[in-house]
């Protein structure tokens, strides 16, 4: 009965699109939320396992993470100082 | 036992400080003791919409400083003896307002009232954090709008995060209450329906407050819309909420306005 009206009435139903929308955007919204928190604690964890071996600045860790459609990407961008090799062969 | 509930949306302008004149109103018509704070510090409103703004001596950021006691803030209602208002301050600085000030204020008024009613400012700063802080149960007041809705979502992430019972572990009872709602032109698919929203946040129904003049025509002469025309559709659809807010089952209806349309029954229950 709803879906007959909608079609008679064409282009006025617009409630349909804000409903659509809306499940879109919340849907990204809501995996958003509390990701602050996860990147702080991933950094915090991948710094101290890495930091075992190699001497790091802090601040030369990146965690970043992209949502797409379908799939997430998880970045780990660490800069490493030249002859940590060193400091590796040593520490072993 | 005394119970918080927060009036709160994210987005400005649907409904909080009217629906909760209103809401409190109306609990204190049935007889329940109630205080409504207003927590828009540099904003205050609910003193105009509840017809007191001439009567605010000291406020809620004056408690908190201990310039003045509880008891000096609190202005009661010349309608309903049982209905008590704390303002908001006009000018002083929000960031006076803190989480020790607040959390002292609600456990003191704990002690005197049934129901302490926090109305909300728009946005998520400090004002509407501290406001849902102390939470027992909230009110998100929609509008069948896209920006509305999205905001409301905002705000329940917020409930079950940042609140002390959140903290606890524990969950505050949402409750949505849907403000200017046109039934007509959501039966013609302008407007967002009641399934699409309830569906949307996941929330349980308080209400369904209609698009109606009565609501304007109340807070233009400062008086709560329960009180100002208790036979109104507005003023109907708020006390069946409070019903609901009081653990009664009451059917879910859209109030209409004219004589001759029929109400249109949801077959829903508020949880």
């Amino acid at each position: 009965m709803m879906n007959l009206l909608r079609l008679i009435r064409g282009r006025s139903a617009s409630a349909p699109v804000a409903r659509e929308r809306l499940q879109i955007l919340l849907a990204h919204e809501r995996g958003l939320r509390g990701q602050p928190e996860l990147l702080g604690l991933l950094r915090t964890e991948i710094l101290a396992v890495v930091s075992r071996h190699v001497v790091l600045d802090p601040e030369k860790v990146v965690v970043r993470m992209e949502r797409g459609k379908h799939v997430s990407t998880l970045e780990v961008d660490i800069e490493v100082p030249n002859g940590f090799e060193r400091s590796l062969a040593a520490a072993g | 036992m005394a119970k918080v509930l927060v009036v709160t949306s994210g987005k400005g302008g649907v409904g909080k400080t009217t629906s909760t004149a209103a809401l409190g109103a109306a609990l204190a018509q049935m007889g329940e003791k109630v205080v409504v704070i207003d927590f828009d510090v540099g904003l205050r409103n609910l003193d105009l919409v509840m017809g007191a703004e001439r009567r605010v001596v000291f406020d809620l950021i004056n408690v908190v400083q201990g310039v003045a006691k509880l008891s000096q803030a609190l202005i009661r209602d010349k309608r309903l003896e049982n209905l008590w208002l704390l303002p908001a301050s006009q000018t002083r600085d929000k960031d006076a307002l803190t989480d020790e000030g607040v959390g002292k204020i609600i456990a003191d008024l704990r002690i005197n009232f049934d129901w302490i009613l926090c109305d909300s400012p728009a946005g998520i700063e400090r004002g509407a954090t501290l406001a849902m802080r102390y939470a027992d149960e909230a009110v998100i007041v929609t509008n069948p709008e896209v920006s509305s809705v999205r905001d409301s979502d905002r705000i329940i992430g917020m409930l079950d995060s940042k609140t002390v019972k959140a903290e606890r572990g524990e969950r505050v009872e949402k409750h949505v209450l849907i403000t200017r709602y046109d039934s007509a032109r959501a039966a013609r698919g302008e407007m967002l329906g009641i399934d699409d929203i309830l569906e949307i946040l996941a929330t349980p129904l308080l209400g369904i407050i209609p698009e109606s003049q009565d609501v304007l025509r109340a807070s233009n002469v400062g008086s709560p819309v329960t009180l100002n025309n208790a036979a109104s559709a507005p003023a109907r659809a708020y006390m069946d909420a409070v019903r609901r807010l009081m653990g009664e089952t009451v059917t879910m209806m859209v109030p209409v306005e004219r004589k001759g349309l029929m109400n249109r029954l949801l077959r829903r229950r508020a949880a």
